[in-house]
């Protein structure tokens, strides 16, 4: 059963990249990147029970911050990028 | 007692993973990036709380479930925030949903 849902987890994974390389605007990859990032979360949370060693959790854990740090970064500066005058630092 | 938990967490895994595949199938096949959003926050979420409560139901009582409820803390917390955060960006960067009557003071 983990096996069930290890391999739908991967699969979702191979379509958010897909979406990710063919994506229109630069929004679309780093929404594909941040599912991504959070169906790699669960699949090591899967694959840590599917093998029978819960270490992986830690890394699960420290993946979930990390992913979450990296979207806001790469959001802040295409939004620097692409901002217009309605937008400023005072509500970030 | 055992069956019940074991045949529950089999429910909860495999409806998870169904949700999560439907949500990879919608941030593919949906036609604007409103409507992706949607398909990849609908992931974040339910597909998290089910897959994480299937997997906490086979850990039982253990340091592993503590972890696995930090986890669910932390993804169904960032998860809304990057979601927001991206529509936000995408809004102020001028991209509308499409078919939309935007108000008269909208900022362009």
């Amino acid at each position: 059963m983990f096996l069930a849902a290890s391999l739908a987890i991967f699969l979702t994974m191979a379509l958010a990249l897909a979406r990710a390389l063919v994506g229109p605007s630069v929004y679309d990859r780093v929404l594909a990147v941040n599912m991504f990032g959070t169906k790699t979360v669960l699949l090591l949370s899967v694959v840590a029970f599917l093998y029978g060693r819960p270490d992986f959790l830690d890394l699960a854990l420290a993946y979930a911050l990390i992913n979450f740090i990296g979207v806001l970064a790469v959001l802040h500066f295409f939004e620097n990028r692409h901002g217009s005058d309605t937008h400023n630092a005072e509500d970030k | 007692m055992a069956t019940v938990l074991d045949v529950l967490s089999w429910i909860m895994l495999l409806g998870g993973g169904g949700f999560v595949l439907v949500g990879g199938i919608g941030i593919l096949r949906l036609p604007d990036l409103y409507t992706r959003m949607h398909a990849a926050s609908l992931t974040d979420t339910l597909g998290t709380l089910l897959i994480l409560g299937g997997i906490m139901l086979q850990a039982g009582l253990t340091l592993a479930s503590i972890k696995l409820v930090a986890i669910a803390i932390f993804l169904l917390l960032t998860g809304p925030t990057a979601t927001y955060a991206l529509a936000n960006a995408a809004l102020m960067s001028g991209m509308y949903p499409k078919d939309t009557k935007l108000p008269e003071d909208m900022p362009s």
